[in-house]
């Protein structure tokens, strides 16, 4: 499977996630949420950003529990809620958010 | 309902997939929000060597995967000492700090006081 971003052919595995982390861009990313009906707002960008700095710390995609831990260590306890979360990144934060962000499904996410 | 499970890693980081198996089914418990402790014994102490560079062999790094630990709540670590002294290291070798180490009459006691036992 794949998807077509500026006439550019990535490769996604068969839920939708970039096979490739290194062939992600901001265009790519708005593209994915568009599929997911996201309009990307700066609130946005911060969380794909910080999930792309768990995965470069502990090379794993965070399930929702370790996400919302993060996001409280990293930018404090008004994000670092499932609700904050849960209202950009509906219906399921860790799994739509790493897929935006070009990073693999989260293991054993419910 | 919340059970005591102990997950007892005690295989080499890389060559299988046992370390990884073990390391998923630890995410997995804690996301049921179940009460867990790991044990980590034999070669599996090896898993929390300090720097290890798995990009060499194209593998995802077991010092980066289990630092991530803390964020799924998973902070009763346990270390085998007999284990660490016939490999030669000691707890600063190691990527945790906050570990228990248990000598082998208290890892008896340690299992004792469990529900269920997991063991990779």
């Amino acid at each position: 499977m794949h998807i077509i971003v500026n006439n550019q052919q990535l490769a996604v595995d068969k839920d939708g996630y970039l096979e490739s982390l290194q062939q992600w861009n901001t265009d790519v990313a708005t593209e994915i949420a568009q599929n997911e009906n996201i309009q990307l707002s700066a609130a946005h960008w911060e969380i794909i950003y910080l999930l792309q700095d768990f995965y470069k710390e502990f090379e794993i995609s965070p399930a929702m529990r370790a996400l919302v831990k993060y996001t409280e260590k990293k930018l404090g306890p008004e994000k670092g809620k499932s609700i904050y979360l849960l209202q950009l990144f509906p219906p399921s934060p860790a799994k739509i958010a790493s897929k935006i962000a070009g990073l693999p499904r989260p293991a054993n996410c419910l | 309902m919340h059970k005591k499970i102990l997950l007892i890693s005690r295989h080499a980081p890389y060559g299988n997939s046992i370390a990884k198996d073990a390391f998923d089914a630890a995410l997995a418990t804690a996301i049921y929000d179940q009460d867990l402790s790991m044990l980590f014994m034999d070669d599996g102490i090896f898993q929390l060597l300090r720097d290890q560079q798995a990009q060499e062999i194209s593998q995802k790094s077991f010092t980066s995967m289990l630092s991530a630990l803390p964020f799924y709540d998973i902070d009763k670590l346990y270390i085998h000492q007999e284990s660490l002294e016939q490999r030669g290291l000691t707890i600063e070798n190691l990527i945790v700090d906050n570990a228990t180490i248990v000598n082998s009459a208290q890892i008896s006691n340690l299992l004792n006081h469990q529900d269920h036992i997991l063991s990779f």
